[in-house]
């Protein structure tokens, strides 16, 4: 085992040499199994985890391959490797705002080990060969593993089904199917979707929002302040009627439903029901609707635009509620990269969407962590293994013990960051944490032994 | 009429976005200003050099006949270069951006950018990007400032001064920049504000709002018309047709009776109240919202609103462009 700590240049290129790494004196963090009863205590110990060839080969540094590289990680919090159920990568189309390399390089240093792609790119992803690309590009880039998400409809126009089962049989493998940025209205296709889909354990990412109730201009959550600041609003029933509709048709359909970024108390209230029913359905919630309230808008800063939209605080502290009790299974970021130009226009006018990748274990951590509702064990399983075994990824979100494989992100816990949005990996620069203070940081990203990014700059892709 | 010790101290905001940029005291100094400025209008030769060698844009992304040429006849008068660049809103995201577009103006060195706009906010937006000051001439559904500045120096003119008073607005607030901006206005003047619209066409969250700020809400006309609490001035607001077709009410006629200023609903106004007064920031819709009765009464102010609009705009632009420099009328 080499003495000499690890320079950033040595973890960024895996070396021809370098097969093997061992993370030293680090707080190791299983998930949560489910609802959050763990106690910090209970569910953590100090342990030293080497890696070979991809794989967590022992839980004692003395084991380690002589010629290891060695990660200090005291004061660390070692965690499974994030999943995110849902990411804009803007390619193919609209490589200005994000390229699958320049996301990939946003979720390593977010601490992300796989992410899944949003279909609504240009053009969609709709068929085999799309999602294959996107599969191909993100191996190519090979700092995150980019699982894609296909389209539910046709060019998500909400008719007819996409080719829903080549794109699962293609390499791609798809699971996961959403017309995001657009509801599934037409609840005859859903039922259709649903149906289809079951036979191959698919799932369906709802984005929950009835046309009819949330008009094409609407742009700010309906309330007091809609109304001051006369702009059109989104009333929150027209999220809650769609996933009440969509949980009924994921029982008669026996098929699975998630609700794609759940904004409203009213949302989780139907959620929290279905469950209670046994139903198939699954959650998600962004940092941005854990942490930030309706009246962001009130200078009218498009940087805060945003579909959902920021809700008020008593639907932000249903859905951190939520989060704590096991109704909302995952946290996803919508990142949601624009070019400038793009939300450079009046507000209505500009486009909806906000980063998230690289902010989002510092806001998950200090809204739920730090503000006491669950433990590291329960972050664990809303940002690891709840949303891999939503997608169905058997290599993310695993214990971390022998056997198993090495996708780990290491959490410093008293980072003390400040965030600049000029710093991103991401290409764009709407990010609404810009100048915001955060307790804990992404340290270092490790996908299948690799070290992808560490305090902040990713490897080379 | 005015408090002068409290005027001197007050300063002027930069831009004109919203009323709530202002405070009692400097609506009172830009009502006084008006005032003067009503005195130009009515000279031989309307020409002051107030604001000789200084730009004023009128920016109008959407339609508008009054408030633009009242605002060019404004800074006209007042010897401002004025120019008018209209076009329509930037409604998709594939055109120029709107900070491309204002920046593009800015640019050039203008003073003031008068600007109105389709999209609630874009006059907000704007004073954050340009060097000129911004006057808001009607954002969207949010707000029309000097609107309500006009139509508190034209009520003022009638009635006297509004503390104490009672204002009535009806019609669609959920649509209204003039219902948003007078609500605030006539809150500081002292007036007491109750506002009359069938739920559909009331803006969500009103309750909190209306509790927050004073104001009283209904959806019944004539008890307020009627009730004990009397009725010094009525702001009939336009109510679009197309507002049908999103089912915000079910037919014209049916608005109309509830809500429009109808003769009958006049005639006893009047007889109720003699000294009322009727207001409309126009264009009107006779027949749907007002009356033609209603609307040419010897109560209408509405065409001394419009009066008042020009000397309302150059103290506006006055105080905002030479004020600072301690130019005087």
């Amino acid at each position: 085992m080499s003495d000499q700590k690890l320079t950033i240049g040595e973890k960024l290129s895996p070396g021809p040499g370098v097969r093997s790494l061992v993370i030293t004196g680090a707080r190791i963090v299983a998930s949560a199994p489910s609802v959050a009863t763990a106690t910090e205590t209970a569910d953590a110990r100090v342990a030293d985890v080497v890696i070979v060839d991809g794989v967590v080969t022992d839980l004692t540094a003395s084991e380690a391959p002589s010629d290891a590289q060695v990660i200090d990680a005291d004061g660390l919090i070692l965690l499974p490797g994030f999943v995110d159920l849902h990411t804009h990568l803007r390619e193919p189309g609209r490589e200005d705002a994000e390229t699958i390399c320049s996301g990939s390089r946003a979720a390593a240093v977010g601490g992300y080990t796989a992410i899944l792609a949003m279909a609504n790119t240009t053009p969609v992803t709709d068929t085999a060969e799309a999602a294959e690309r996107i599969l191909d590009l993100g191996r190519a880039c090979g700092l995150v593993d980019v699982q894609p998400i296909g389209a539910v409809t046709h060019d998500l126009a909400g008719g007819t089904l996409a080719e829903l089962g080549l794109m699962h049989r293609s390499r791609a493998r798809v699971n996961v199917f959403s017309d995001d940025g657009r509801c599934v209205a037409d609840a005859r296709v859903m039922r259709r979707a649903l149906e289809y889909i079951r036979s191959f354990g698919g799932v369906v990412s709802q984005h929950s929002q009835d046309p009819a109730l949330a008009g094409p201009n609407a742009c700010c959550h309906e309330g007091e302040l809609s109304g001051r600041l006369g702009l059109p609003g989104w009333p929150a029933v027209a999220e809650s009627v769609i996933i009440a509709r969509d949980v009924q048709l994921a029982r008669h359909t026996g098929s699975r439903v998630h609700v794609a970024h759940v904004s409203t108390a009213e949302g989780v209230d139907v959620i929290r029901w279905a469950k209670a029913q046994g139903i198939a359905v699954t959650a998600e919630v962004t940092p941005h609707h854990l942490a930030l309230t309706t009246e962001r808008l009130a200078a009218y800063d498009p940087v805060f635009k945003v579909n959902p939209p920021l809700r008020p605080i008593e639907d932000v502290q249903a859905v951190r509620s939520a989060l704590a009790d096991g109704t909302i299974d995952a946290v996803a970021t919508d990142h949601a990269p624009h070019a400038r130009h793009d939300k450079e226009h009046a507000f209505e006018d500009a486009a909806f969407g906000m980063l998230g990748l690289e902010t989002a274990l510092s806001v998950v951590a200090s809204v739920m962590v730090e503000g006491g509702l669950f433990g590291w064990s329960d972050l664990a399983r809303v940002m690891s293994s709840a949303p891999a075994g939503i997608a169905g990824l058997a290599d993310h979100g695993r214990p971390i013990v022998p056997g198993e494989p090495a996708n780990l992100v290491l959490v410093d816990p008293a980072a003390a960051i400040t965030v600049d949005r000029s710093s991103s990996q991401s290409l764009s620069r709407n990010n609404p944490w810009h100048g915001e203070q955060f307790r804990a940081a992404v340290h270092t990203t490790i996908l299948r032994g690799r070290v992808t990014a560490a305090e902040g700059a990713p490897a080379a892709c | 009429m005015s408090d002068s010790t409290a005027s001197a101290t007050a300063t002027m905001p930069r831009h004109l976005l919203s009323i709530a940029d202002l405070d009692a005291d400097l609506i009172r100094t830009l009502l006084d200003t008006a005032t003067q400025m009503q005195d130009v209008q009515r000279r031989e030769v309307k020409k002051i050099p107030t604001l000789r060698g200084r730009t004023v844009i009128n920016l109008f992304f959407e339609d508008s006949t009054r408030t633009r040429s009242s605002f060019e006849i404004a800074g006209k008068w007042m010897s401002a270069d004025t120019i008018n660049i209209t076009g329509k809103g930037s409604s998709t995201s594939k055109g120029e951006s709107l900070r491309d577009t204002v920046m593009t103006i800015d640019a050039m060195g203008v003073d003031a950018l008068v600007m109105r706009h389709s999209a609630s906010g874009a006059a907000h937006q704007v004073a954050g990007w340009v060097d000129a000051h911004v006057i808001n001439a009607g954002d969207g559904t949010h707000e029309h400032p000097t609107q309500a500045l006009l139509d508190a120096y034209t009520m003022e003119q009638r009635i006297g001064g509004l503390a104490g008073k009672h204002v009535v607005i009806v019609g669609d607030l959920t649509h209204s920049r003039v219902f948003r901006s007078n609500v605030l206005s006539l809150r500081m003047l002292g007036a007491d504000v109750t506002v009359v619209a069938p739920v559909t066409l009331m803006p969500s969250g009103i309750r909190a709002w209306s509790e927050a700020d004073g104001f009283a809400l209904s959806n019944d006309l004539d008890p307020i018309l009627t009730g004990d609490r009397g009725v010094d001035a009525l702001m009939m607001l336009r109510v679009q047709k197309e507002r049908m077709s999103g089912g915000y009410f079910p037919t014209a006629r049916e608005y109309t009776v509830g809500y429009g200023l109808t003769r009958p609903r006049l005639q006893r106004l009047v007889a109720d109240h003699p000294d009322v007064v009727i207001c409309h920031p126009g264009p009107m819709n006779r027949g749907l919202e007002i009356s033609a009765d209603a609307a040419d009464a010897a109560q209408s102010l509405i065409l001394d609103q419009v009066a008042a609009g020009v000397a309302v705009r150059m103290s506006v632009l006055y105080h905002l462009l030479a004020g600072a420099k301690g130019g005087a009328a």
